[in-house]
């Protein structure tokens, strides 16, 4: 997937990988995609639940070798 | 309209202190506009330096302990400063942010910190020994945002 930053949250824990993705879109113009790699589990359930609290879009939300990838698309 | 949430922060050792901030900069970074209304022991999370801020295992008997150990050991001298290394090293280890960390994202998605000017007066702190963003109140400056909002916590 097409995406236009990358932030890489690996080995942080709640609240940061929240945080964070917040931080990055803020400089994000609308439909413009983040792409978050994470490796706290929490983090699964979480940016879903931020997706729909902020009404960003979460393309796509997959895992790969124990790494949990997201496309954030900035509403 | 912009949702609300403000928290009291009552309690000053360092597994109490991560609530709050976990909280509060969670809660920004959703889009609340954030409150938190700090008295008593939990004035000791405003101060410039967080290196007081310990954990105890006396009287904390849910705390995991790496090995049992009998009250009478947990009250010797240095057993404080030791479960307070022994605790950030493992929050260090999980990658939760330091508390200083989470105050700082705090600050920066404009959460408001009020200390309550009772308590400081009360226990005689100093207020140049405070990060210079905090702002000074009672309880009825509190309810002003308090009342409004969504969601009102205490910790």
């Amino acid at each position: 997937m097409n995406f236009d930053k990358e932030f890489d949250a690996s080995g942080l824990s709640c609240p940061l990988p929240i945080v964070k993705t917040k931080k990055a879109l803020v400089d994000m113009a609308s439909g413009q995609v983040l792409k978050v790699t994470a490796t706290d589990c929490g983090a699964v359930k979480d940016m879903q639940a931020f997706a729909d609290q902020t009404g960003n879009t979460l393309l796509s939300n997959t895992e790969e070798g124990g790494k949990y990838i997201f496309f954030m698309q900035k509403k | 309209m912009t949702k609300k949430m403000a928290i009291i922060a009552t309690k000053g050792t360092l597994d109490m202190a991560y609530p709050p901030f976990i909280l509060a900069s969670t809660a920004a970074a959703l889009g609340y506009d954030v409150q938190i209304f700090f008295t008593f022991y939990g004035l000791q999370l405003l101060r410039k330096d967080l290196s007081d801020v310990m954990i105890s295992p006396l009287a904390n008997p849910a705390m995991p302990m790496p090995i049992p150990m009998p009250v009478m050991v947990q009250m010797l001298p240095g057993m404080e400063s030791m479960a307070t290394m022994m605790m950030k090293q493992k929050l260090k280890k999980h990658g939760v942010a330091t508390l200083e960390e989470l105050r700082d994202l705090c600050l920066e998605a404009d959460v408001k910190f009020i200390a309550c000017q009772m308590t400081v007066d009360l226990f005689e702190f100093d207020k140049s020994e405070f990060i210079t963003e905090v702002e000074y109140g009672g309880a009825a400056m509190f309810f002003g945002f308090a009342g409004e909002t969504d969601i009102c916590l205490f910790v």
